[in-house]
């Protein structure tokens, strides 16, 4: 299903910064932070916006970790796996997240939309590691168990909504 | 708006006059640690409290409220403890606080100045009332943390009650171009982001160049997993590195800059984002700054996530609207650097270190640690240490120092075996280098570098060959793929890893990592590709014993590896019913019927079904 766009707000992202090339990841950014996500579609407009080929689009939004071209959860886990964290076991925390939403390295977010879980390489957190963050927010000295009961909690405001 | 030198001075001075009539403060610790720990809980409890008790509460500093100064400042350095407070001017520290102890701080020490002793940092049975009495801070000398945690990070009036912007008023007004490069060039500051190039020499190469735009660049691409030291000082004192900033704009004769930052430290964003726009309110950014001939502009640009960005020709890409991957240099950035144009680039903490080398002078900076790498180094320590944090000692100051007098040994009294420094780039240091004197020349010769100063603690418990994979299979996702030794090269490396890691080594494999990683140090196209193979060769090197226990014995001895745990029958335990033999899929349990079985551990694929089978719990597994 295609994301419904708001070219106007779209525009709105690309004056903001003058329309200049240089800016693409900035506007980039800003897309993402409206759709959680960058639809595909917004590449032929961009395009012509900032005067930038297709093609380099996507050779920018490929190469960055954080743009992501498939639509993501409304709940975003994730799981730091820096290195203070990483030797204070957060690996098995990422598993069990994973376990309990039947999802894997290859397959990140869940069919309702509802859940996405990631990895992300240190958030600076680190006295108080292993880490994890939902939709930004940090939880520390975080153990599988932990993030069993987080995500038991967020599924039941999921189902009460 | 400030108009003139005489002006700047003027509010400088009103400020510190406020700071000192400020006389109780509650500084609560604002940074990413405390903050994820539930500080501006206890930040607005403290607003709520005091209202409800009538005590007057100053959220703004220098604002018609005259009372009890409540600031969000900087990382006090001793994240384990978080949320960690200050209670000025009797200097005490309050650990692990939490909004229900709001109330009993205000009555017990704000008002009547009595200490809690319950909140007080205890080593040992020993009360630590204030910093000084913190063996974590003994060692320390703060100078570029000088700030941290003793001010409002959000304020720049009250970085000028510190005397904020004298080091720049004093290069704006009282020095010239080449002056300010002198001073540079005198105290030999050596660029903290990892390769210790020296500072006065980059901003005089700069500073020669005709063109007439040029470019200051602030690296805060701090992306080595472990490290939070640049990360604490955009978000505990941004000031302070705007003020190097504007120093390097003058000495090179640059009027725009840009801070790169990680997109994974909003609030160092957030921060940087207020300092600037106080910065252009008040004169000090801007056009003809402080009615000079000078301007200075300078923009943030957030990371998307591209390690590989770290690098000065991949981050001026990326600043561009580019991909980040590095290029062939020559030309160097401070020819060709971001649009072309001649550029300054260093990191947070380099510029962080100017303003007081132009304040203080050069012979200030050389006074601190060895004079071919003077001053001190932010460090972050986590992993199995006691005291997780951010500290900052004197450059030389050895490695048994940082780890046992400032780290307070290890986590639970485990025992030390490697501490990993510099990040995927970097190496591991054993015990045999505790009198190693941490500064760039000592640690190159034994083929590890500062880095950005990450410093990964590691105890018996950790298997360094995991470590190694684990680093690897870092470089390997972030490798840009620009160069094939680094994107075929780590990733050939990362499988080999895999294979030991698994059980699956092979006779050679310990030479060919070893031939590979000659290799791409040798022909990768920029810094962090040639530097990826170093944590594989320095494990090797240290702990060869490891890589062939796992190839040869199939076996961990740091009992980590969970793919190397075996299953064994507990003699005293089994009953001997043959029921465990009966599911093994591979027939790799064998016995006679009431006697102890055994499992013969070539044959097992570990599947578990005996340990499901098994009535008595007599089938475990263990390395």
């Amino acid at each position: 299903m295609d994301t419904y766009i708001d070219y106007q707000k779209v525009d709105g992202i690309i004056e903001a910064h003058h329309g200049q090339p240089s800016a693409i990841i900035a506007i980039l950014q800003e897309i993402q932070e409206q759709y959680r996500y960058i639809p595909r579609q917004v590449f032929p407009h961009l395009s012509r916006r900032i005067g930038l080929s297709e093609a380099s689009l996507y050779s920018v939004t490929t190469f960055y970790e954080n743009f992501s071209l498939e639509q993501k959860g409304k709940i975003v886990f994730k799981v730091c796996d820096g290195t203070a964290c990483h030797v204070r076991k957060s690996l098995p925390i990422l598993e069990r997240l994973r376990k309990e939403l039947s999802l894997s390295e290859e397959k990140i977010t869940t069919d309702d939309l509802e859940f996405t879980v990631e990895t992300v390489a240190c958030l600076g957190a680190c006295g108080l590691s292993p880490v994890l963050t939902i939709n930004g927010k940090v939880y520390p000295a975080m153990t599988p168990d932990k993030a069993s009961e987080l995500l038991k909690s967020l599924k039941e405001e999921v189902r009460s909504c | 708006m400030l108009k003139n030198k005489q002006e700047l001075r003027d509010l400088r001075e009103r400020c510190q006059r406020a700071a000192q009539d400020e006389v109780k403060k509650i500084l609560v610790c604002a940074g990413t640690g405390c903050v994820a720990s539930g500080s501006l809980e206890v930040y607005e409890r403290f607003q709520i409290e005091m209202q409800e008790k009538g005590i007057p509460c100053s959220v703004e500093f220098m604002s018609d409220v005259h009372g009890v100064g409540l600031k969000k400042s900087g990382c006090h350095g001793l994240c384990e403890m978080s949320v960690m407070l200050r209670i000025e001017p009797e200097g005490y520290i309050y650990t692990k606080v939490k909004p229900e102890d709001c109330a009993e701080i205000l009555t017990e020490t704000i008002q009547q100045g009595r200490h809690v002793e319950r909140l007080a940092y205890t080593k040992n049975g020993l009360v630590c009332k204030t910093q000084d009495e913190i063996p974590f801070y003994k060692k320390q000398k703060r100078v570029v943390l000088e700030h941290c945690g003793r001010i409002d990070a959000t304020s720049l009036l009250e970085y000028l009650s510190v005397g904020g912007y004298t080091a720049f008023e004093k290069a704006l007004f009282d020095m010239d171009k080449e002056g300010i490069v002198r001073e540079i060039s005198e105290s030999n500051l050596r660029g903290r982001g990892g390769g210790g190039f020296k500072t006065g020499q980059k901003w005089s190469q700069v500073s020669r160049q005709k063109e007439n735009k040029k470019y200051v660049v602030c690296n805060g691409d701090e992306g080595d997993p472990g490290a939070f030291m640049d990360c604490s000082i955009m978000e505990g004192d941004p000031h302070r590195m705007l003020e190097g900033m504007m120093i390097a704009g003058l000495a090179c004769g640059s009027d725009e800059a840009y801070i790169y930052v990680r997109a994974e430290y909003p609030l160092a964003v957030s921060r940087l984002k207020t300092a600037i726009s106080q910065a252009e309110k008040y004169g000090i950014l801007g056009d003809h700054i402080l009615g000079s001939d000078f301007n200075f502009h300078i923009h943030i640009n957030k990371g998307a996530g591209a390690f590989v960005c770290g690098e000065g020709s991949a981050l001026t890409a990326s600043i561009e609207g580019k991909r980040g991957m590095p290029r062939v240099k020559p030309p160097r950035t401070v020819e060709h650097g971001l649009f072309n144009k001649p550029t300054v680039l260093n990191n947070v903490e380099t510029f962080a270190n100017v303003p007081v080398i132009i304040d203080k002078g050069a012979s200030y900076f050389l006074g601190i640690g060895p004079g071919n790498s003077p001053g001190t180094k932010a460090f972050s320590i986590t992993g199995t240490i006691a005291n997780t944090g951010l500290i900052e000692v004197p450059m030389g100051t050895t490695l048994q120092e940082v780890i046992f007098e400032v780290g307070g040994g290890l986590k639970g009294g485990s025992k030390f075996k490697a501490v990993q420094i510099g990040g995927p780039s970097g190496a591991c240091l054993t015990e045999e280098h505790f009198n190693l004197p941490l500064d760039f020349d000592s640690l190159k010769k034994v083929g590890a570098m500062i880095g950005s100063g990450g410093l990964v603690v590691a105890d018996e418990n950790t298997c360094m060959v995991e470590i190694a994979r684990f680093f690897m299979s870092f470089t390997q996702k972030e490798s840009c793929g620009k160069c094939v030794p680094c994107r075929e090269g780590t990733k050939r490396m990362l499988k080999i890893l895999e294979r030991i890691v698994a059980g699956d080594g092979r006779d050679g494999d310990i030479d060919l990592l070893l031939d590979l990683a000659g290799t791409i140090t040798a022909t990768a196209l920029c810094g962090l590709g040639k530097t990826a193979p170093s944590p594989v060769i320095s494990t090797i090197r240290s702990f060869r014993h490891e890589y062939e226990a796992h190839i040869y014995e199939k076996r961990c001895p740091a009992h980590s590896c969970e793919k190397l745990k075996r299953l064994s029958i507990n003699p005293e335990t089994c009953k001997g019913c043959s029921k465990c033999s009966k599911v093994c899929p591979v027939e790799a349990i064998s016995g006679k019927v009431k006697t102890p079985f055994e499992i013969n551990s070539e044959k097992c694929i570990r599947c578990g079904a005996c340990v499901e089978a098994c009535k008595f719990d007599a089938v475990t597994e263990g390395w």
